[in-house]
């Protein structure tokens, strides 16, 4: 471990929130789509992220250490979760998704909620990119430590 | 300690310090929207004491099969950062706080550097005789 691991880490983090991006375009493309039935309305997605476990050990075998001391390295997207809000319904009669009731199912993506997100991903992604190119200055600086 | 460490003194170790040191703060703010995620750190004091004293902070093994925490290189425990507010999902990361460090850290790098770059121009002088 050592600055030419800052780029594993900081890579990964590139990695997952550039997918944190995605997801909000995604929901942001979906938030006009209608169904027929809560259960198939859009649900705005949200990243899982959680952190890489280092192989810190000689053995690789057990990611705690008799210590207790555990060594993150980067971090992933683990996985998606559905938002739980309430899907919004509206009566349409002359749509073709409409219910027998005449009602149609709006997704509940929430525009300012993801704008929100969007800010907080681009900026966690600027950040990552500083410290990409801080720890390639200082590597290459240490390359040519001595000429 | 041959004579290289010998002539390179502190500074050397100060850099892998330092390189090390950079790693951390780097997944702290890679993990800085992670859930549950515990911002790290070394304690300045407590890896200089155990430079000082030649890295032999390791864990004692008694047994062949015992682990082996290979990212202690001797900088002493890698301790967990006292965040200054509490955050709903658990993440101890205050982005701000660790950009300082990182940024802080990467100067003393290059404060290192221009030390060893001092030592190695010296030798070289020494070496040479003459400049």
């Amino acid at each position: 471990m050592g600055i030419s691991n800052t780029f594993n880490i900081t890579g990964s983090a590139l990695n997952a929130q550039s997918i944190h991006i995605d997801t909000i375009a995604k929901n942001m493309a979906n938030s006009q789509v209608i169904a027929s039935s809560p259960d198939e309305a859009y649900r705005a997605k949200r990243p899982e992220f959680a952190s890489v476990m280092g192989n810190v050990f000689n053995n690789g075998a057990s990611a705690v250490a008799p210590n207790g001391v555990v060594m993150n390295e980067g971090v992933r997207v683990n996985g998606f979760t559905d938002s739980m809000d309430p899907v919004e319904r509206q009566r349409m009669p002359e749509s073709p998704l409409a219910d027998d009731e005449g009602y149609i199912y709006l997704s509940n993506v929430n525009i300012v909620e993801e704008m929100a997100y969007m800010m907080e991903a681009s900026r966690a992604y600027q950040s990552n990119v500083e410290v990409l190119n801080t720890s390639k200055q200082l590597l290459l600086s240490t390359l040519n430590m001595g000429k | 300690m041959n004579w290289i460490d010998n002539a390179l003194g502190l500074h050397a170790k100060a850099l892998s310090f330092r390189s090390q040191r950079s790693a951390v703060l780097a997944t702290n703010i890679a993990n800085a929207s992670t859930p549950g995620y515990k911002a790290r750190d070394y304690d300045f004091q407590q890896a200089l004491r155990s430079v000082a004293d030649g890295g032999q902070m390791q864990m004692k093994t008694t047994h062949s099969t015992h682990a082996v925490n290979s990212s202690n290189d001797g900088f002493g425990d890698l301790l967990y950062r006292v965040p200054t507010k509490d955050m709903s999902n658990g993440n101890s990361v205050e982005a701000e706080v660790e950009q300082a460090a990182f940024a802080k850290n990467a100067l003393e790098y290059q404060a290192t550097l221009q030390f060893l770059e001092g030592s190695i121009s010296g030798l070289r002088l020494a070496i040479k005789g003459q400049r």
